[in-house]
């Protein structure tokens, strides 16, 4: 092995956020309560740090590291900023929730930033087993997250359901993984791809394959059948933990899949585009149907993630640079909403109180017109209507599964999201037409409503001008599929 | 400043919409209705170059402007008025202004916000209206939904989470599957979402149909046609007077508009080939929907019931395929059909004002609560009795022009179309002079009545301006006429094509 081969450089703003959580984890242990700021603030600027070095090793050419087993390609590079985007926002909007309960800890900052670095890693390995380790990083540091709340029964609830489902999916994908060993005799991306292309594959072995590792993806996106654990985690979770879970990951499982199925297994697209479909439909339907019921906001936001991977799901199955694009957007425009619904949530919660009913929204229109105003933004963006981003996200999906022929399944879609804006309207309903019974001002910071502020302006501005970030990410999936290392 | 009318028809009321939503608390309420009036004004003063300037030889798209707006998607924020929308871009923002002056006492509560809402959506309805690319319509169509579900929903009557959620939810099914249409027309056109383009586009019967069927979940709900309507009744009765004078006068008009520029042109063939279908729902409405009306004891239920009855007049003319040829669109009944339309804008909001007017004041909408109300006020009886009479379809009125016109041609078509829908000039009288009678004429039935006082400047000068626009019109309709003839023609010429080979 030689230092060029070894090209460690590439993945520079892992190999720092490593080495600065684990200066955070040191200096945490020295310090008491009152000086705790100081690792929030040293957190933050370790994400602010990472996101510089993300942006100033980006380059359109795709390069690898590790003898192979790391590759920063573009995709890559927009997913991982997404990332620390979103789990920046997780602590600012958590902090005053967090210090009201005892949560505002080291071990918050440290196992965030490990998921983050769990996530980076499956953004941009090339080997099924960094790929494993990745997301077992992410994961474990998650589910020790949503536990963090010892006294609360739901929280440990929600981390062992967390746990025991998510080692079961994390055994599938690592079983699938291993039939496709067998059947390609590689555990590298590339040549697996190319051992199925040239015919050198077991198909029968490698279908098999496929099976458990759509298995393993499907529990990881919370898609329908394997969505079991996402109503109960997110209800149980503490709130920001709910926002980790609902933001950052999707865009890592994203990638995640991307290396699987689109460069891994392209050669198989026939066979694991139908599972996907029927994972796509499942989770719309039942997503949107389900999330209808709900009178916790946490748990109808469960559903409504489950409903919004189904449609991120319908632009991977098409299986096309332009539909990898149109996902991509998709979850890009996904984090930023879930950020700013989990971002009221906890604007209206205090001490002793989470806000999580859909009741505890009642009249927010009187007690602070503007907050009313983002949510109903964040809403109507999630229900997909104009101008705001969520209906461009939409509208590029639709766009792609016509383009592929299935007018059908444009239509399900369509016919699920207009499900889907009843709950969000029933939001909105008892924001605007209801009477405050809380009359409670909001206490949360100010950079807490700032960021939020922006964040929830952000979804009527990219609607305004979708046109800058669609070329971004639609850029960066076909240059990273043109520019392979290989 | 010509160049960019039309933007400034859209973004004006919307930049006065936002301006006055930063007025804030109830506090600062007479500066909230003071910028709105001006807001409204200002906005309905830029859209009269839009008629001034306007050639009336010139069939296709006036006034336009193009710009890439999302490039990756090839949509473009392209504007454009021909005589088929123009008016009512102009009806649209003299409503507007209407409305924001009707609301001025009645509404005490979160008064920025309601005024806010109104002139937002006053923009939005004229993007709808000018967009020449149908996402930028798509857009348009639906934002206009959030200001309307809000107003039904904060300022509404009892039932208004009810009226507010069904508005938004009917409205919504017919809109999302177009965008499937219009994203399955972007793909046959070779990657735009020009309406232009789509107008030229070849398409296969086959194609046509399921089209015209998603289409038609989107407009026909909007206008409404029988048997997609029952969301307007419930929308009506719990809007406030604003949101029903909005509803009636216009939104239901885009529905319309909808089958002009989308279905006619982009689906000629199956538009002939279901025009039976189309004609058969309208006569539906027209008949059946005016028998309903006859039975309502609620006066704003019952002039909703009017609405569509008349809409189903509008819907009547649009498909009345004749000629020699059979597939010839008869432009005596299309042009009825607009004129109708606008007709209907100033019959239904001042229909929908008079009743506001005795609910503000006696806080009921039954008939049964009313009689002898002109004894106490006689102006305002005699402004409603005109629109009453407007609204039944007397000669001199409006009403009659478009009526007329329709029934002229749908004589030429078949006899029997012009005989069943003649019978809303029976129904129509009926419904709305008996509900005249039992509320305005008779003793003083309570004392609720006893204690009505007649209507002040304000309500006066509203009920006036209407009062012009209806006599003005059914007097001397040419104006109106002359502008959408050009463009009516051209779009006879477009429906009597054929798209299959």
């Amino acid at each position: 092995m030689t230092w060029t081969s070894l090209n460690a450089w590439v993945a520079a703003p892992e190999i720092f956020l490593l080495c600065a959580t684990c200066a955070i984890l040191l200096l945490d242990l020295f310090i008491s309560d009152a000086k705790r700021h100081l690792t929030y603030v040293m957190t933050l600027a370790t994400l602010a740090i990472t996101f510089a070095l993300v942006l100033m090793g980006h380059e359109p050419q795709a390069r690898l590291a590790f003898n192979g087993l790391y590759l920063v390609d573009p995709i890559a590079d927009f997913a991982k900023l997404a990332m620390i985007v979103g789990v920046a926002l997780v602590l600012i909007y958590g902090r005053s929730y967090a210090m009201a309960r005892g949560l505002f800890r080291g071990e918050l900052f440290t196992l965030t930033l490990f998921s983050l670095l769990g996530m980076m890693v499956m953004a941009s390995s090339v080997n099924f087993l960094a790929l494993y380790v990745g997301l077992e990083l992410m994961s474990l540091s998650v589910y020790a997250l949503v536990a963090l709340n010892r006294e609360s029964f739901a929280s440990t609830e929600a981390a062992m359901k967390y746990f025991v489902l998510g080692a079961l999916a994390s055994g599938m994908l690592l079983y699938g993984v291993s039939m496709l060993y067998g059947s390609t005799g590689s555990l590298d991306i590339f040549a697996v791809s190319h051992a199925i292309q040239t015919g050198q594959a077991n198909n029968l072995l490698a279908v098999f394959a496929i099976v458990f590792i759509v298995t393993g993806l499907g529990f990881k996106f919370g898609a329908v059948p394997f969505h079991m654990w996402v109503p109960d985690v997110y209800q149980g979770a503490p709130t920001p933990i709910t926002q980790l879970i609902a933001s950052a990951p999707k865009a890592a499982v994203f990638v995640f899949s991307l290396r699987i199925l689109a460069q891994a297994l392209e050669g198989f697209a026939p066979d694991w585009r139908g599972m996907l479909m029927v994972l796509a439909v499942l989770s719309m339907g039942l997503g949107n149907i389900t999330a209808i019921s709900q009178t916790n906001i946490k748990r109808m936001l469960g559903y409504s993630t489950i409903s919004h991977m189904g449609f991120v799901l319908l632009g991977l199955l098409v299986a096309s640079p332009a539909g990898y694009s149109a996902s991509f957007f998709y979850v890009v425009s996904y984090i930023l909403m879930s950020a700013a619904a989990f971002g009221v949530v906890m604007l209206l919660s205090r001490q002793g109180f989470e806000a999580d009913q859909i009741e505890d929204l009642k009249g927010l229109n009187q007690r602070s017109p503007w907050f009313a105003a983002m949510m109903l933004f964040t809403m109507f963006s999630m229900a997909g209507i104009p101008i705001f981003l969520g209906f461009f996200a939409k509208l590029a999906i639709l766009k792609v599964v016509v383009d592929m022929g299935l007018v059908p399944l444009a239509v399900i879609a369509v016919v699920f999201s207009l499900i889907g804006a009843f709950y969000y309207l029933r939001i909105v309903k008892v924001m605007y037409f209801d009477d405050a019974v809380d009359q409670s001002p909001l206490i949360a910071g100010n950079d807490a409503k700032l960021v939020l502020s922006i964040n929830c302006l952000l979804l009527l501005v990219l609607g305004f001008m979708p046109d800058g970030l669609m070329n971004l990410l639609s850029d960066a999936v076909s240059q990273s599929f043109t520019s392979l290392p290989y | 400043m010509t160049g960019n009318l039309l933007s400034l028809a859209i973004w004006l009321p919307i930049v006065a919409g936002l301006i006055v939503l930063a007025t804030g608390s109830d506090k600062n309420a007479p500066a909230a209705r003071w910028l709105a009036l001006m807001g409204a004004l200002v906005s309905f003063l830029v859209t009269i170059p839009l008629y001034t300037g306007f050639d009336t030889f010139h069939g296709g798209m006036q006034f336009t402007e193009m710009k890439p707006w999302v490039e990756s998607l090839n949509i473009n924020y392209h504007l454009g008025v021909d005589g088929l929308s123009m008016l009512f871009v102009i009806l649209n923002s003299f409503t507007t202004l209407l409305v924001v002056l009707a609301g001025w006492q009645v509404i005490q509560k979160r008064v920025a916000q309601y005024m806010a809402a109104f002139l937002i959506m006053s923009g939005l309805i004229n993007g709808a209206f000018a967009a020449m690319d149908a996402i930028l319509f798509y857009a348009f169509f639906e934002a206009m939904l959030i200001p309307m579900y809000l107003i039904i929903g904060v300022w509404g009557g009892a039932r208004r989470v009810y009226a507010s959620v069904k508005f938004f939810l009917y409205t919504l099914l017919g809109s999302l599957l177009t965008l499937v249409a219009f994203v399955y027309l972007y793909y046959q056109s070779g990657g735009s979402f020009e309406i232009a383009a789509f107008q030229r586009l070849p398409l296969t019967m086959g194609a046509q149909t399921m089209l015209l069927i998603a289409f038609f979940f989107a407009f026909a709900v909007k206008v409404p046609m029988w048997p997609v309507h029952t969301w307007l009744p419930d929308a009506h009765v719990e809007a406030p007077t604003g949101g029903s004078m909005v509803l009636a006068a216009i939104t239901l008009k885009l529905g319309a508009y909808g089958f002009l520029r989308f279905v006619l042109p982009i689906l000629p063939d199956a538009s002939r080939e279901y025009a039976w279908l189309m004609v058969t729902l309208s006569l539906i409405a027209v008949v059946y929907i005016g028998m309903v009306a006859l039975v309502q004891t609620d006066m704003k239920k019952l002039i909703a019931y009017s609405s569509i009855s008349h809409m189903g007049f509008v819907t009547l003319g649009f498909f009345m395929f004749g000629g020699a040829s059979g597939n010839q669109l008869n432009s005596w009944a299309v042009e009825g059909a607009l004129v109708q339309m606008i007709s209907h804008g100033f019959i239904s909001a001042a229909m929908f004002f008079c009743v506001g007017v005795m609910y503000d004041r006696v806080h009921s909408r039954k008939i049964a609560d009313y009689g002898g109300v002109a004894n106490k006020m006689p102006i305002f009886a005699s402004f409603m009795m005109l629109f009453a009479m407007a609204n039944s379809g007397l000669p001199a009125t409006s009403g009659f022009v478009g009526e007329f016109m329709v029934i002229l041609g749908a004589v030429q078509v078949n006899f029997w179309y012009a005989v069943a829908g003649a019978t809303t000039l029976i129904f129509g009288a009926a419904y709305t002079l008996w509900m005249y009678k039992r509320v305005l004429f008779g003793e003083v039935a309570n004392q609720n009545v006893a204690e009505l006082k007649d209507v002040n400047k304000r309500e006066f000068l509203i009920l006036a301006v209407l009062a012009i626009a209806v006599l003005g019109m059914g007097l001397y309709p040419a104006p109106f006429t002359e502008v959408m003839h050009q463009s009516v023609n051209d779009l006879i010429w477009q429906a009597s094509q054929t798209k299959l080979n």
